[in-house]
């Protein structure tokens, strides 16, 4: 085997020097940290190894925070590098790599953690379950997501970034025009987290359909689940296609096949065609579930029930089934004529209909409801308007004709980004102030939660509006510098100076959590918003068996009509509970899938096969091994019931 | 654990009925990673440069042998099954290790072929038509080839545990991924083998 020591070196640029160091810096304080407060038997114990849906959401929240911080950091140099006209800080190849990264960090290795960890934490409880359906399978996704996201971010300083775009079009991403290791990183580490998130998908379908607590019906069911529910369809269904699209790219990129290529038949539009018909139910993916986050916040803290249940889970199936027909509006440009584009035109704006009934729903769930302006409400209430916006403006992108101007232009950066920020971002923030005192015991502290509100709104719509209007004025986007005689420059810098006041408002939310941690008093009931679904029955922090007796549901709102139509909800007499037992193989499993993935990325195919046969023989431990998980006494269950006390049984 | 014995062993615990519900959700996901697959050969299919095209390439004889031995193995494994719901250890063993033959049997040929079109200079590099052949059948083979060994550690508890609620459970599973198998083979068979001799 040649080696070369060449592939692994990246050169330059002291912002990777200094990447190196912060990344070597970080490992070495975890591990001396860990070792002088002998915490490692803890990390194996509780967290390494556990198979509790709540911890492997937490650890998912926790991943997508760090990575909500890198993904932020490549965002601010970008904005950085193009605040003034000709700007030195990142040259053309680095601010391809930085683009690149960005958009699959914020997408796959932000949104998507963030959104699937909520889930996690939240649908048992809100069915009222003990755990997933398959809760070995949910830390298998969980490592097979947390190492995917992994290998992607040393890409940054072993071998070199991606760099043809998030979207990762041929011929730039093939190994012609891009001749480096980085889209061998992209192939390998979104395969691995992907087959994950397939999992999740399949798991999260099984618990919702089978693990209900008794009277629990499909249309009883909270609107948050509802939305997770209808989103793992979408993952069952829009994963595989992104599975054989980047395995079909590995081949060409490590094997030399045709797939994509310019000559010997290769099509480069097929590219094109698979990773949107995944892509674009992709943003759904992440919209769906911050929808549904919404409505639980909004009903909550209206002290009222969700306006139009029904309209509201059918919208949400019209719009999953509307998202895998849009797919060829990314590119209306290229060529496939006037019938296909008018076709998807009229698809991609039917969208917009059920997504205005939901807008209006939400609206009328306000309506003379008794508001409580909380951290959560006020995210929930900014979304309305700005989400609107990023909505007509993608009806004006996805009539064809039109789009022949927009298209490529900052005008639709500033058009996702005005979608999947309050679209996803407001969503996850909002939940996340909502679920925290359930997690930990101890709600956010609110002044401070609105402070960082305040910054983030704001400085979100200073840092995207301008580039509607830069779109207008022709500016590019994936365009690393320009000349002072475009005029670009003003609207830049202002931009830049919102990107600024967003990094001061996540360091504030940071901040809280910190600040809580120490200060808030604890929470007495577990009930902290006076809500109205499963979740809030049980006590905060939940213990690990999450309800000493299953409810029994028979209404909407089970909650709330126990609290306030005294409707029974725990009858039965507490007994035995029957508990899965914590595992390592699943992080093994993980751990051994990135070996593979990096020894795939530069083609190092002894190691690569030893690594794949390594996978293999995990998978058959998993196989051999008979656990029958271990039962909680029911004395042991009254006893954690008394301490937690003030509860529900 | 709770047996309900109202119902077959394999789907005797609220688990084991969870795990292939679960399962036939997987192979929903399936469905969708070969009608992927094909898709990419179809819109392939003609375009095969200076390679070979399907007709100059394909002998019906050795497909006719693998699409036999794989229907036939789809069969026993369903045998095996019925064996299992009566507690035949024996005859589900026997059943079970002939399916697993076949499967065998069939990736023997299937490699062979593939060895074949190679010197025939027909390689995955040559055109996009061949890159979506050999990525399509080549994907049904290493499914086949994850099934064999699946299957093969299957067998093993089945020999050393009996039949029980786990071991009876997954290899119901297994049967299910056997015929699915099945069923993309008869796919492949229709409309890349038929149809490129045509
Ligand atoms: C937090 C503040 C954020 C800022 C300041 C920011 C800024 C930017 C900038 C400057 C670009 C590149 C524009 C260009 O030159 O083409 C970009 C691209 C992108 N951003 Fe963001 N962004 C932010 C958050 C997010 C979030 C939360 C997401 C997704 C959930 C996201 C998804 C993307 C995607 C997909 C791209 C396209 C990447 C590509 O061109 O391949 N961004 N963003
Ligand atoms: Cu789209």
């Amino acid at each position: 085997m040649n080696f070369d020591l060449e592939k692994f070196k990246v050169h330059g640029e002291p912002l990777i020097y200094g990447a190196m160091i912060s990344i070597a810096l970080v490992s070495i304080g975890i591990v001396v940290g860990l070792t002088v407060f002998r915490k490692w038997g803890w990390l194996w114990r509780e967290w390494l190894t556990t198979v509790d849906h709540k911890r492997i959401g937490v650890m998912y929240i926790l991943a997508a925070l760090l990575m909500l911080f890198r993904g932020g950091i490549d965002a601010l140099m970008m904005r950085l590098q193009t605040a003034a006209p000709d700007m030195k800080f990142l040259d053309a190849q680095h601010y391809n790599e930085v683009f690149t990264t960005h958009g699959l960090i914020m997408i796959l290795f932000m949104a998507m953690p963030f959104i699937i960890g909520l889930m996690n934490v939240v649908v048992p409880l809100q069915i009222g379950a003990r755990d997933v359906a398959f809760p070995r399978l949910n830390a298998v996704s969980f490592w097979l997501f947390f190492f995917g996201a992994m290998l992607l971010n040393i890409s940054f300083v072993i071998g070199g970034s991606p760099d043809a775009g998030w979207s990762a079009y041929f011929p730039l991403a093939s190994l012609e025009f891009s001749p480096t290791v980085g889209n061998n990183y992209y192939s390998l580490a979104l395969q691995i987290s992907g087959i994950g998130t397939l999992m999740t998908g399949v798991n999260f379908i099984v618990t919702i359909l089978k693990m209900r607590a008794p009277g629990m019906k499909l249309m009883r069911m909270p609107m948050f689940t509802w939305s997770v529910l209808i989103t793992n369809v979408i993952i069952v269904f829009a994963f595989p296609v992104l599975t054989v699209a980047l395995a079909l790219m590995m081949f060409d990129r490590l094997f030399g096949s045709q797939f994509f290529t310019m000559a010997n038949g290769g099509m480069d539009m097929l590219w094109a065609n698979l990773f949107w018909v995944w892509g674009h139910p992709e943003v759904y993916i992440v919209i769906l579930p911050a929808f549904g986050i919404y409505s639980e916040i909004i009903a909550t803290f209206s002290k009222k029930n969700l306006y139009g249940y029904t309209s509201m889970v059918a919208s949400m199936l019209i719009i999953s089934l509307l998202s895998f027909i849009v797919w060829a509006h990314h590119f209306y440009t290229m060529g496939q004529g006037v019938l296909v584009n008018g076709f998807f035109s009229i698809t991609t704006m039917a969208i917009a209909v059920p997504t205005g009934v939901k807008i209006f729903n939400w609206l009328f769930t306000l309506r003379k409801g008794r508001i409580s302006f909380t951290t959560p409400m006020l995210y929930s209430l900014a979304f309305i308007p700005i989400f609107t916006i990023g909505g007509v403006t993608g009806v004006m992108l996805a009539m064809a004709s039109a789009d022949y101007m927009y298209h490529n232009t900052m005008f639709l950066v500033a058009h996702f980004h005005y979608v999947l920020i309050p679209g996803a971002v407001f969503a996850v923030i909002a939940g996340f102030h909502y679920w925290f005192p359930k997690v930990f015991g101890f709600r956010l502290n609110e002044r401070i939660g609105k402070h960082a509100f305040w910054w983030i709104i704001i400085s979100f719509n200073v840092a995207f509006f301008p580039l509607f209007i830069l779109g207008l004025k022709g500016m590019t986007r994936r365009m690393y510098t320009y000349s002072a005689e475009t005029g670009f420059g003003p609207l830049n810098m202002i931009s830049f100076a919102g990107a600024l006041g967003l990094a001061i408002g996540f360091v504030i939310l940071v901040y809280n959590i910190y600040w809580s941690t120490r200060y808030m008093p604890r929470d007495e009931n577990g009930d902290p918003w006076d809500a109205r679904t499963l979740e809030w029955a049980t006590h905060s922090p939940i213990p690990e068996y999450n309800f000493a007796v299953v409810p029994k549901v028979k209404s909407r709102d089970p909650f709330w009509a126990m609290k306030h139509d005294k409707q029974p909800l725990f009858e039965e007499p507490i007994t035995k509970i029957h508990m899965p037992s914590n595992t390592g193989k699943p992080f093994v499993l993980g751990v051994v899938f990135f070996f593979l993935g990096f020894f795939l990325v530069f083609s190092m195919w002894i190691p690569a096969i030893v690594a794949g046969v390594g996978v293999l023989i995990v998978l058959a431990a998993m196989s051999f091994e008979r656990d029958h998980g271990f039962y909680i006494p029911a004395d042991k269950v009254i006893k954690t019931e008394k301490k937690l006390g003030g509860g529900t049984v | 654990m709770k047996v309900d014995t109202s119902k077959p062993l394999e789907y005797g615990t609220h688990e084991n009925s969870n795990r292939i519900f679960g399962f036939w959700v997987f192979l929903g996901a399936e469905i969708a990673l070969f009608a992927t697959l094909f898709t990419v050969f179809f819109v392939l299919v003609n375009r095969f440069a200076d390679g070979p095209s399907g007709s100059e390439l394909f002998e019906i004889g050795p497909v006719l042998i693998e699409t036999f031995l794989l229907l036939t193995s789809s069969f026993t494994i369903g045998l095996a099954v019925h064996a299992m719901r009566h507690q035949y250890k024996r005859a589900m063993l026997v059943f079970f290790g002939i399916t697993l033959l076949m499967g065998l049997g069939f990736l023997g040929i299937e490699i062979t072929e593939f060895v074949t079109y190679v010197h025939e200079g027909a390689t995955l590099q040559t055109s996009a038509f061949l890159s979506s052949l050999f990525v399509l059948l080549g994907t049904h083979g290493a499914h086949v080839t994850f099934g064999f060994l699946w299957g093969a550690a299957i067998m093993i508890q089945l020999m050393r545990e009996g039949i029980n609620p786990a071991t009876a459970n997954k290899s119901f599973i297994f049967s299910l991924y056997w015929h699915f198998l099945d069923v993309v083979w008869i796919f492949i068979f229709s409309f890349v083998y038929l149809k490129g001799l045509m």
